[in-house]
């Protein structure tokens, strides 16, 4: 189908989107990457009166790293995120994510700080900023405050946002020694949403697990940062007993959706499944 | 407010400038408004592929992209890089290793191996299913795909 008609503005300075969103509220829609919104427009599902196009605001693109903190600017690409030595360097777990976020021609419009923004509960990013720790930056018209990732994520496609914010960018703190990353997903066809996936990052000490983080996507109405089974892998040996404990815990965590995939049960089995080869990835 | 725009943007190299409606998307714009019908509109929600387009260098999908969008870039479409002989190796091969057979997805699958040929001059066949996992084709099973683009990369390798 085709979009209902709407008019496009360029953006050229944040004031001015600020001015849009005021004047139209509900009716505008911030287009960045647009390799969501597109399709819910081109659908239908979305008829805004007015799109504000913020690719063209300058500096929400860079990748950098101070040692300490890596930041991604809302409008880094996917394919600049999958390429970016920063990332490769301070967050391996994005960088083995990325690969798995669409497909090329998707990769090389879709944003970061859509992906976050649009906070698809099916999506890999969403759930890896969850099990990163990373601080989300809103921009308003007087002034930006910081979000973390926990708070961020409310409930289906809800987040933090207000009306009248702009996501301009994430920091994610950087991998310390020591610590190790896993990602897993299940998907009908490479690069497809995925059917219920997890990422990983935690510490093996000897072979205690410490300072574990998952984060789950397709699991629920949200992404999930799974506490339960965090409480049952740390200061545990890693075994066949813990392993199996934190399988178990994921009932306390996870409530996945039923669709055209399968039952709710069918992905919990998954996430289960997908649980252990991760941990076994992590130790390996 | 307005609800069309005036673009301005080159097409296969020839610069072009139109007042279009905002909600006109890449595809639909060069099949209608260039007359360009290489590029195919299969899915329009960017599952299929058909639609790819290169923009500034990289593919697109077509149907996710406004026209609107392009202003100023560089926009290529499947008529452009055959006109330039850019790919003429890979249409021999999809030709002479039947990866074609009706002809939707060829386009769309043509531009994106040679995204990937760019990028990588000699991927492994998994790198190729993965990277062509964004264009659906329904007639060949992609054996035959991929064995072009194999085969191709091994040519340009010489």
């Amino acid at each position: 189908m085709k979009p209902a008609p709407f008019a496009y503005v360029r953006a050229e300075t944040l004031d001015q989107v600020f001015d849009l969103l005021d004047e139209y509220g509900d009716e505008a829609k911030i287009l960045a990457g647009g390799q969501s919104l597109m399709a819910t427009l081109n659908m239908r599902l979305s008829t805004p009166e007015v799109l504000i196009d913020i690719n063209h605001l300058e500096g929400l693109s860079d990748i950098s790293s101070d040692g300490d903190v890596l930041r991604i600017g809302a409008l880094a690409r996917h394919s600049d995120v999958l390429e970016s030595e920063h990332v490769q360097k301070h967050a391996p777990l994005i960088a083995k994510t990325m690969p798995h976020v669409a497909h090329q021609a998707i990769r090389n419009r879709g944003t970061f700080g859509g992906s976050v923004a649009f906070a698809d509960p099916a999506a890999e990013l969403p759930a890896v900023t969850r099990a990163l720790g990373a601080i989300f930056v809103l921009q308003g018209r007087d002034g930006q405050r910081k979000v973390a990732a926990d708070d961020f994520f409310q409930g289906l496609f809800e987040t933090d946002l207000k009306e009248n914010e702009l996501l301009v960018g994430a920091e994610i703190p950087a991998i310390k020694d020591g610590e190790r990353t896993a990602f897993m997903e299940l998907a009908r066809r490479h690069g497809d949403y995925a059917i219920v996936g997890l990422a990983v990052q935690g510490r093996l000490e000897g072979d205690t697990f410490a300072d574990m983080r998952l984060g789950f996507f397709g699991a629920g109405d949200q992404p999930i940062l799974a506490k339960s089974a965090i409480a049952a892998l740390n200061g545990q040996p890693n075994n066949e007993g813990t392993i199996k404990n934190a399988q178990d815990a994921l009932d306390a965590d996870l409530d996945p959706m039923p669709d055209l995939n399968g039952p709710a049960e069918m992905k919990m089995h998954l996430a289960r499944v997908l649980t252990k080869r991760a941990l076994a990835e992590l130790a390996a | 407010m307005d609800q069309n725009v005036d673009i301005t943007m080159k097409v296969n190299g020839q610069t072009v400038s139109r007042r279009i409606p905002a909600r006109t998307n890449l595809v639909d714009f060069v099949r209608y408004d260039m007359e360009l019908t290489g590029s195919h509109v299969g899915c329009e929600h960017g599952v299929c592929g058909a639609c790819t387009i290169r923009v500034d260098g990289a593919i697109v999908r077509g149907c996710l992209m406004l026209a609107a969008q392009a202003e100023g870039a560089e926009v290529e479409t499947i008529e452009g890089l055959s006109d330039a002989g850019e790919i003429a190796d890979l249409q021999k091969a999809f030709h002479e290793r039947n990866a074609v057979q009706c002809g939707f997805c060829t386009p769309g699958m043509l531009l994106t191996a040679q995204e990937l040929l760019t990028k990588n001059s000699s991927p492994s066949r998994e790198e190729i299913r993965e990277f062509i996992s964004g264009n659906y084709c329904r007639c060949t099973g992609y054996q035959a795909i991929v064995d072009a683009i194999e085969r191709v990369a091994e040519e340009r390798r010489g």
